[in-house]
């Protein structure tokens, strides 16, 4: 019983994976082909960017206060306190940043799109744009994945930067650091190799947060009860590529530096 | 009617079956359209009525049997094609599928975008959209969005949507289910303007007797899978047959 219940779940999830590797290889088919939906693809840039920009914001301001506050004693303890910014910003830029805003991206546009598809496909707008001789495939999909590979690499470098600075408050107010010293340390301390692979992988976040909830909305099925199910299953899942992508991509940077 | 057998045939669907799984809900299915004649297709709920128009214009796959439309056979088109027909099938949605993120006007351009080929270069739809909208009596909502408008009104914006594009034939699927019965008659009403307007050829989906008396030039009732019986609305309501009896008591 057990083992049946594990293994059904093990073949759905591999039915699952298979399936959302079709959909990213149709989104490379179709995205090239024209027409392009240009005007499409920036209004959902425009939306996604407004709809994160505030929470983003505040979040990542919020993080960059806490995260120096709380290491902050613990670094006076060491004697290293002068170390303070550069531990902080390669820990943001790094790691915090894209992943924070990642999940929060995951959750305010993931779910978004997937509801907004699935309201679509229930009540038939999907099939209207279809028999209107619109591809709603590339109209709706390939339109909001390139739109998320692109806001949320930006939304990181926005976030990164608003963290940063709530961590040059503390550090101004506490320990009387100046805007220039402070940042002079964070820039002496980051090298390339921590902003480029950190950079590259928010595209990655950006493509399966997309992608993640373009398929769940755009095969959305049993009604109006399905929406809510659909947006709720995109977080889910959009959450949890964003977590393996970010192993692989650790992974993967760590095999790239020890050769 | 009398010379029907020389009409042109807008429609054929010959032994359309279609499955889901285990549940075959068509099972041999024939039908003809004829230019500008109104074909009311009947049958109970979960019969399989959408599905069939759904197949009609590609929406679905079917597992087997033919549909051609305007002389091309459905299974042999590629997507260009497939668009170009699709330019001359209006479909009227069951739940009206207006988009809801865009505004009247925005919805009834949608179909302009991708079928400027048929009216030559346009620079402004507006008078297009405007004729659409006056067609269907309601050319004061241009600027609305669809949750602002009445379920009755939305089912004219989307007759209006699916008008845009001048088909030469129109697919109405339970247009007035949903309404109330002034509403009901008003958009039949509507549905027989357009008809005489436009000479277009429609198949409705009803599961509304007096809208059917009113509009059908023939009767096609859809039970078990197939084409059950065809004939003129006076023809069927007079059938002994109880299956077909059933659907004209009040
Ligand atoms: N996508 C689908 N997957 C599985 N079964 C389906 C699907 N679409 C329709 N069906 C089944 O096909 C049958 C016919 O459905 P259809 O929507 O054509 O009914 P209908 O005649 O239009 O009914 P109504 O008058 O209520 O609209 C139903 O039993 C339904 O369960
Ligand atoms: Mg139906």
């Amino acid at each position: 019983m057990y083992l049946y219940v594990t293994t059904s779940g093990l073949n759905s999830f591999f039915i699952e994976t298979g399936e959302l590797a079709n959909f990213a290889l149709r989104f490379f088919k179709e995205v090239f082909k024209r027409p392009f939906e240009f005007k499409e693809f920036l209004r959902q840039c425009y939306n996604m960017g407004n709809r994160s920009l505030l929470l983003v914001g505040v979040t990542g301001f919020i993080i960059g206060l806490v995260f120096t506050l709380q290491s902050r004693p613990k670094m006076i303890e060491l004697g290293a306190v002068a170390w303070l910014p550069s531990m902080v910003s390669i820990s943001i830029i790094r790691e915090i940043g894209p992943i924070i805003t990642a999940l929060i991206c995951a959750g305010r546009i993931g779910s978004g799109i997937g509801a907004e598809l699935g309201a679509m496909r229930v009540t038939e707008q999907i099939d209207a744009m279809d028999v209107s001789g619109t591809n709603p495939f590339k109209f709706l999909v390939v339109t909001r994945i390139l739109a998320t590979t692109l806001m949320i690499p930006i939304l990181v470098i926005m976030s990164d930067a608003v963290a940063l600075f709530g961590s040059f408050l503390i550090e101004n107010f506490k320990g009387d650091v100046s805007f220039t010293l402070y940042f002079d340390e964070v820039f002496r301390a980051l090298t390339y190799s921590d902003l480029i692979p950190s950079t590259i992988k928010t595209f990655f976040f950006g493509f399966a947060i997309g992608l993640v909830g373009c398929y769940k909305g755009y095969y959305c099925k049993h009604g109006t009860a399905g929406v809510g199910l659909t947006a709720n299953a995109a977080v889910v899942e959009a959450s949890m590529v964003v977590f393996i992508i970010d192993f692989a991509s650790v992974l993967i940077t760590d095999i790239f530096y020890s050769i | 009617m009398i010379n029907s057998e020389v009409r042109k045939k807008m429609v054929i669907i010959k032994d359309l079956v279609k499955s889901y799984g285990e549940h075959r809900v068509l099972n041999g299915f024939n039908m003809e359209l004829y230019e500008g004649e109104t074909l009311v297709i009947m049958g109970k709920s979960g019969s399989g009525k959408s599905v069939m128009i759904k197949c009609l214009i590609g929406l679905e796959s079917h597992d087997s049997g033919t549909i051609t439309i305007m002389n091309k056979n459905l299974d042999k088109m590629d997507a260009d094609t497939l668009n170009e027909i699709r330019t001359e099938v209006g479909f009227l949605f069951q739940g009206s599928a207006l988009y809801d993120s865009m505004s009247v006007r925005e919805n009834l351009e949608f179909p302009l975008r991708r079928h400027i080929g048929k009216f030559g270069e346009l620079d402004d739809a507006t008078p297009l959209v405007m004729e659409a909208l006056e067609s269907v009596g309601l050319p004061q909502t241009i600027e609305l969005m669809p949750e602002e408008l009445s379920g009755g009104m939305k089912r004219r914006i989307a007759l209006a949507r699916t008008l845009i594009l001048k088909p030469k034939i129109i697919l109405y699927d339970e247009p007035t289910t949903g309404l109330d019965p002034i509403t009901s008659k008003e958009i039949v009403l509507l549905m027989k303007s357009i008809q005489d307007k436009y000479k277009t050829s429609s198949i409705v989906i009803t599961h509304d007797v007096d809208c059917a008396r009113f509009i059908a030039d023939r009767m096609i009732l859809l039970i078990d899978g197939i084409n059950y019986i065809t004939g003129t609305f006076a023809e069927l309501s007079k059938s002994d047959d109880p299956k077909v009896s059933a659907f004209f008591k009040t």
